[in-house]
C-alpha cells in the first residue's frame, strides 16, 4: 500500500469530522507547534484532573487530512489517561492508530506533529523538557 | 479550444533526459518549474565537458587550462548580461536570487540604511525578498511596510503611492509573483521610486526564465535572478547592477578574488564585479547557466512566453470544468505568467500532491515561501502548478485526470 491508498474511511472521517476539535474553558496544558516545511499547525489544550489523569482534551489546527485526523485520534485516546501514558506513546503507536499507513518520508512529520504537541506540553507541565532532534523519533 | 503549438514541443522534450523516466510507473508530468526546472541535455554536457576538458581554478593562473576556465566563466557571464540586456562588467555571479538579495542587503544596506529610514517591498513578495529587509531595518533601526494587494492579485498602486510620500530609501518587489502570477509593472514602479529618492531592487526570478527582460528598460537599481529555474544548474544566479552603484557599495564577503592589495592593516578591493566575487566561483554552474541561455535564445523568450501564456489559458479553461477548482491570481492573461496556485474543495494541498505523485504528477503545495500571501489569501497552503518549454497540453489534461482521481478519493 502506499500513494494514494493512505487516504481510507478513517482517516477522511476524522478529517472532515474531527472529535475532540475546539478549545476548553479550563485548562492546564496548552501546546502547540507547526510544520515549517507545509504549514501545518496544531493546538492542543489540557484539563489534568486528579492523580495527573487527563480529565479532558481537545484540539484546533489547519492542515492535512493527515495531521489533522492523527491528532484528533490521538486525542481520543489521552482522554481519560495519566500523563504519564504520553510519555509512553511512541510513533510507532500513531501508524497503528492511523491503520499503519505507508505514508513515506516527506508525510511521516504530518503523521507525528500531534503527538509532538501532547509530548510538548505534558512534558513542560511535569517540569521536563520534551527534545525532538529530527522531529520523527521523539522517544529515542 | 485549439491547441495550437508555438514551440516544438515534442523535439524540446526530446532534449531533457529526465522526461523520460517514470515515476510510480507513470509518465513523469512535471508541472513544479517555479520551483525549479529540469535541464536539458546541451546543460549537463556543458557541465561533463568544463570538469572533463577545462577544469581549473580562474583569473588566477597562466597555464592552458585555467585561461580556458576564464574564457569560459567569462564567457558565461557575457551570455548572462547580454540575455537580459545587461553589461559583462555590471553583472555578480551569485549562488541565486537570495544570495543576491542579501549581497544588497550587506554591501548596499548597512552602508546607506540610516535609523528611521523606511524601507518598503510588497505582500506578494517570496521570503527571498521580505527576510533580509526584515534584518536590515532591524540592524539599521529602519522601518520595513508593506504594499498591498486590489482582490484581483495585482499590487495595490495608491497604496504604493502612500509609501512613496514617505520618501522610501528602498523599494524591492518582484516582477512576477510566484504564487499568483502577476506580473508587476516594474518599469513603472521603478520610475515613480526613483522620482521619490528610492533604491529599488527587482527580483526577476520569475521573470527571466519565462519572458523577455530587458533590465535597462525596467530601470532598476538592482535586478537578481536565479539560474536553477530558467533550465541552468542549481547554485549559479546573478545580480545585476550599475557599475557606478557597484563601485560605491561595500563588499559583500572578505577573501581571495575580491581583492586588489591586501596590507597587515587594509586592503584595497578588486574591480567590479570581482569586488563580490570573493572565494573560488561557481565555473562550472555559470557554463551550465551560459548553455542554458544558449538553449532559451534558440527558442526565443517571446515564443517561451507565448507557449506559456497558451498553456496557461487551456489550462484555466479546462481544470475550470473541474467543480471544487479554485484558482488564484490574475484574470488577465497579459499580465500573468503561466503559474496557477489552486486549491481544490477541501482537500489539502499536501494531500492533493500525494495523490498526484501517484500520477506521476510533480506539482508544488504548501506556501510557497510566501506567507504573507498566503495570509493575504487567508489559505493556508495552495497546490500550484506551472510551466516551461517542455510542458504539453497532455500535462494540463494528465493534471486534470488526477484532480478527478483525488475528487473520487475524497469523495468530492
Amino acid at each position: 500500500m502506499s500513494g494514494a491508498d493512505i487516504y481510507r474511511e478513517l482517516i477522511l472521517d476524522y478529517y472532515r469530522n474531527p472529535r475532540n476539535f475546539g478549545k476548553l474553558e479550563k485548562f492546564d496544558i496548552d501546546a502547540r507547534d507547526t510544520n515549517p516545511l507545509c504549514g501545518d499547525e496544531i493546538e492542543m489544550q489540557i484539563r489534568v484532573g486528579e492523580g495527573h489523569k487527563i480529565e479532558d482534551i481537545k484540539f484546533v489546527g489547519k492542515g492535512c487530512a493527515i495531521s489533522q485526523a492523527s491528532a484528533s485520534m490521538l486525542t481520543e485516546l489521552a482522554k481519560g489517561k495519566q500523563l504519564d501514558w504520553v510519555k509512553q506513546v511512541a510513533k510507532e503507536d500513531i501508524f497503528k492508530m492511523l491503520g499503519n499507513p505507508d505514508l513515506g518520508p516527506s508525510r511521516v512529520k504530518c503523521a507525528l506533529l500531534g503527538m509532538k504537541v501532547l509530548k510538548t506540553g505534558v512534558y513542560g507541565y511535569l517540569g521536563a523538557h520534551y527534545e525532538d532532534p529530527d522531529g520523527s523519533d521523539p522517544m529515542a | 479550444m485549439l491547441k495550437t503549438e508555438v514551440l516544438d514541443v515534442a523535439k524540446v522534450r526530446s532534449d531533457f533526459p529526465i522526461l523520460k523516466r517514470t515515476v510510480h510507473g507513470k509518465r513523469l508530468v512535471y508541472l513544479d518549474n517555479s520551483n525549479t526546472t529540469q535541464k536539458p541535455k546541451a546543460v549537463i554536457d556543458a557541465l561533463v565537458d568544463f570538469y572533463s576538458k577545462h577544469n581549473s581554478n580562474v583569473h588566477r593562473a597562466v597555464y592552458a587550462l585555467a585561461e580556458e576556465a576564464t574564457e569560459a566563466y567569462e564567457g558565461a557571464r557575457q551570455k548572462a548580461a547580454r540575455f537580459v540586456g545587461s553589461r559583462a562588467k555590471e553583472l555578480v555571479f551569485v549562488r541565486g536570487t537570495t544570495e543576491a538579495t542579501n549581497l544588497v542587503r550587506f554591501a548596499w544596506g548597512e552602508k546607506n540604511v540610516k535609523k528611521g529610514d523606511l524601507l518598503v517591498t510588497t505582500l506578494m513578495e517570496h521570503h527571498s525578498n521580505i527576510v533580509p529587509w526584515q534584518l536590515l531595518a532591524k540592524s539599521r533601526g529602519a522601518t520595513l511596510k508593506f504594499v498591498g494587494l486590489q482582490p484581483d492579485g495585482t499590487l495595490d498602486m495608491g497604496s504604493f503611492e502612500t509609501l512613496l510620500k514617505e520618501s522610501p530609501r528602498l523599494v524591492a518587489v518582484t516582477h512576477c509573483s510566484n504564487v499568483l502570477g502577476t506580473i508587476n509593472d516594474v518599469a513603472k514602479i521603478c520610475a515613480k521610486a526613483r522620482s521619490a529618492g528610492a533604491t529599488t531592487l527587482v527580483d526577476g526570478a520569475q521573470s527571466v526564465p519565462h519572458m523577455p527582460v530587458d533590465i535597462k528598460s525596467v530601470g532598476s537599481s538592482f535586478y537578481a535572478f536565479s539560474g536553477h529555474k530558467m533550465l541552468g544548474p542549481t547554485g549559479i544566479g546573478a545580480l545585476v547592477a550599475k557599475k557606478e552603484l557597484l563601485e560605491e557599495m561595500e563588499p559583500f564577503h572578505g577573501g581571495g578574488e575580491m581583492i586588489k592589495e591586501v596590507f597587515l592593516d587594509h586592503s584595497t578591493w578588486n574591480e567590479v564585479p570581482y569586488k563580490f566575487e570573493a572565494g573560488t566561483v561557481n565555473v562550472a554552474d555559470a557554463v551550465g547557466l551560459g548553455a542554458a541561455i544558449d538553449y532559451l535564445t534558440v527558442l526565443g523568450m517571446a515564443k517561451v512566453r507565448e507557449h506559456e501564456v497558451r498553456l496557461l489559458e487551456y489550462a484555466l479553461q479546462t481544470l475550470g470544468e473541474v467543480r471544487g477548482f479554485h484558482q488564484y491570481g490574475p484574470e488577465d492573461l497579459k499580465r500573468r505568467a503561466g503559474v496557477i496556485s489552486f486549491n481544490y474543495a477541501d482537500v489539502h494541498p499536501h494531500d492533493l500532491a500525494t495523490v498526484l505523485d501517484e500520477e506521476g504528477i510533480a506539482i508544488r503545495s504548501g506556501h510557497h515561501c510566501a506567507q504573507p500571501l498566503m495570509r493575504w489569501l487567508d489559505v493556508t497552503a495552495t497546490s500550484r502548478a506551472s510551466f516551461h518549454v517542455y510542458n504539453s497540453y497532455d500535462d494540463v489534461d494528465a493534471l486534470k485526470a488526477g484532480l478527478q482521481k483525488a475528487g473520487a478519493i475524497f469523495k468530492i
